[in-house]
């Protein structure tokens, strides 16, 4: 189990983070936030596996990511 | 659930006044997330630059001076010396440490200060608008240099990182590039090697990091970090130049 | 304590040693070498750091970083190094951060001599870098009141946050006079607002002179002028020589007022009722003393090594009440007392220039 969460208030739309991620589920949101930019944002949340790189790839620290502790 | 990933305690939550996709944040944040692997928070001092990054204080929590264009090294020389024990690191661009602060640079890795630089290198002048660097690539377009960057007009763009491997003082010297995850983990273990080096007092210790310009290159965010893997990278090559052998 | 001989250079740096001094930063530049050369000899004696900077750039940034950190510093330079300065002067001005600076002015512009002259006294008093700022200016004029203004300079730099200029020349940095080294102290001042790391602290500190906002920076910079007004209500000095009756009032400063007293007392011998005003704080200015010198006195002399530099801050004292009158050698040539009474008795009979 994973989360993976955008501020998106901080997002700059730079796309970076698109491209970073693996399973291919980081879009671009269609409404604009309070900076005038298209914010990104994850649709479907089950298929993120907690990688990170997104967060990686991001100038903006913009996403938190959470994962399941192993027990 | 647990945090795997978050701001890191060293970076303020004030977000960044970098246009999109530039890749300044990135290098912010790796400081931070060093100095807070290192918890030196307490310890460390940080001497701002003048060029985009001149509010870069507004960041991080922790100490922060700022002051002239180039002679970070200097300002950052004069608070070793009087706090020896406190970690110092410097943060300069292109402009800042290739042009104007060359000589303060240079003679900071001359004498060894035991503090870590930064060096952002993106090959343009960001906050000015555009205009030629002393790292611009030849060929290269910039508002100063409209046909390109030409030899016979500009000269030869200056391997900062190489030529102060040189001095014996400079005990580190490692570029890294920021333009795509992997080359990130790997420049911050760069960084935190640079600062480790201070905290063991070994002396100076200097990282070039590539960095983008979308904004300046006239280019997307993504099209930019292919620009400098297919640009920069040939021209400055990534790894350690010099490593002392202490860590 | 009983007097020693000290030459003007070294003096600087032992009054800045016994005032809690304990970082110097300099480059090179005669004449003032003798400064840089007994601070490396004596700040390792008392746990501090003498550094030769690779420029004069370097070093007054060195000054900026060390200051910033919390510490009493020096640097000192001379004519061509003070304009390589002026940068840091500004930063430091702007950034509110106490420094003492020592110019042994030569003879200009460019690269000019290695002679005395008071020809940086514009670059020094009205400004010198850029921007809205003060420099507080003071000039020694014997070894003795090299010592005692080098104390006071360090004390008003932390009282004021602001940087110090001790403005001397080649005359005095390089003569030898018996000092007294009075109990100076380290009256060094808590500095809270010091960067130097945060542990203990709960909140961070920051340095800097960015006021990006336009409307910010107006604030700050009357924030400033409100502090170089309360400078200049508090902090003139000036010494009166001969002054009670004097009908001719000559004004000069530092070596300058050392030959124009000689000229005071040659002219009483020929029974011309002569004063010396000698500005001691350069900025503030004793604008207040020369105008009300100006309700009594029938004119003003001004005696400078420079072309007419101090006289503009005279002429704007007495505000055209009186004739102002100078007297001028440059270019590193020193007044002659003789020469200075021949143009006081021109001045008596209704000359002068």
């Amino acid at each position: 189990m994973t989360k993976v969460t955008f501020r998106e208030e901080r997002c700059m739309g730079c796309e970076l983070c698109v491209h970073a991620c693996p399973q291919r589920i980081v879009t671009m949101a269609k409404h604009i936030n309070a900076g005038g930019f298209h914010p990104a944002t994850v649709v479907q949340q089950d298929k993120c596996t907690g990688c990170a790189m997104c967060a990686l790839m991001c100038p903006d620290v913009v996403i938190e990511v959470e994962r399941e502790e192993k027990q | 659930m647990r945090k795997v990933f978050s701001k890191p305690a060293s970076l303020s939550d004030k977000p960044f006044h970098y246009c999109p996709g530039c890749t300044h944040g990135i290098i912010h944040r790796l400081i931070a997330e060093v100095i807070d692997e290192l918890n030196i928070k307490e310890e460390v001092i940080g001497i701002a630059p003048i060029g985009c990054a001149v509010f870069m204080y507004d960041y991080f929590d922790f100490d922060f001076l700022g002051g002239a264009h180039g002679r970070a090294p200097a300002v950052a020389t004069g608070v070793k010396r009087v706090h020896p024990d406190k970690m110092v690191f410097t943060y300069q661009g292109d402009g800042d440490a290739a042009a104007i602060g060359t000589a303060e640079i240079v003679h900071a890795a001359a004498r060894s200060e035991k503090i870590t630089s930064l060096f952002i290198n993106n090959a343009i002048y960001g906050m000015t608008g555009g205009q030629m660097a002393p790292t611009t690539l030849l060929g290269q377009e910039s508002t100063t240099s409209p046909e390109g960057r030409s030899k016979e007009m500009a000269g030869y763009p200056i391997r900062l990182t190489e030529m102060l491997a040189t001095l014996e003082g400079t005990v580190y010297a490692a570029r890294v590039s920021v333009h795509d995850v992997k080359h990130i983990i790997q420049a911050k273990k760069v960084i935190k090697r640079a600062f480790e080096i201070q905290q063991k007092k070994v002396g100076f210790a200097l990282v070039e990091v590539l960095s983008t310009c979308p904004t300046n290159w006239g280019l997307t965010p993504i099209e930019a970090t292919k620009w400098l893997e297919q640009n920069m990278i040939p021209y400055y090559p990534l790894g350690e130049i010099k490593v002392p052998k202490e860590v | 304590m009983s007097k020693i001989l000290m030459k003007g250079n070294e003096a600087f740096g032992e009054a800045a040693v016994l005032a809690g001094c304990k970082y110097f930063f300099g480059y090179p530049i005669t004449p003032q070498s003798e400064l840089p050369h007994y601070m490396a000899k004596r700040l390792p004696e008392v746990g501090g750091v003498f550094l030769q900077a690779e420029s004069e750039i370097a070093a007054i940034n060195m000054v900026y970083g060390a200051a910033g950190a919390g510490a009493r510093v020096m640097t000192s330079s001379s004519g061509p190094g003070i304009s390589l300065k002026m940068e840091g002067v500004s930063y430091l001005a702007g950034a509110e951060l106490p420094a003492v600076l020592v110019n042994v002015v030569r003879g200009g512009p460019g690269l000019g001599n290695i002679a005395p002259a008071q020809s940086d006294y514009f670059q020094a008093t009205k400004g010198g870098g850029h921007g809205d700022y003060r420099l507080i200016v003071l000039a020694p004029s014997s070894v003795q009141e090299i010592v005692d203004l080098t104390a006071k300079a360090f004390d008003l730099a932390d009282q004021y946050m602001n940087p110090v200029m001790l403005l001397a020349d080649g005359i005095l940095g390089q003569m030898m006079e018996p000092v007294e080294l009075k109990d100076i102290k380290p009256n060094i001042p808590a500095k809270p607002w010091a960067v130097n790391g945060m542990k203990g602290r709960a909140y961070r500190n920051l340095i800097v002179s960015v006021h990006i906002v336009a409307e910010d920076n107006e604030k700050f910079n009357l924030t400033l002028q409100a502090k170089y007004d309360k400078i200049f209500q508090n902090e003139v000095l000036y010494e009166n020589y001969k002054m009670d009756d004097a009908e001719f009032v000559m004004v000069a400063y530092g070596s300058s007022a050392r030959l124009a007293k000689g000229a005071v007392d040659k002219a009483r011998e020929k029974g011309l009722k002569v004063g010396l005003i000698r500005p001691i704080t350069l900025w503030p200015f004793p604008s207040e003393r020369l105008a009300e010198a100006a309700t009594t006195a029938k004119a003003f002399l001004t005696v400078e090594m420079s072309l007419g530099q101090m006289v503009e801050d005279v002429r704007l004292a007495v505000n055209g009440v009186k004739p102002v009158y100078l007297y001028t050698r440059t270019g590193g040539m020193v007044p002659v007392v003789k020469d200075i009474v021949v143009e006081l008795e021109k001045i008596v009979q209704g000359g002068g220039k």
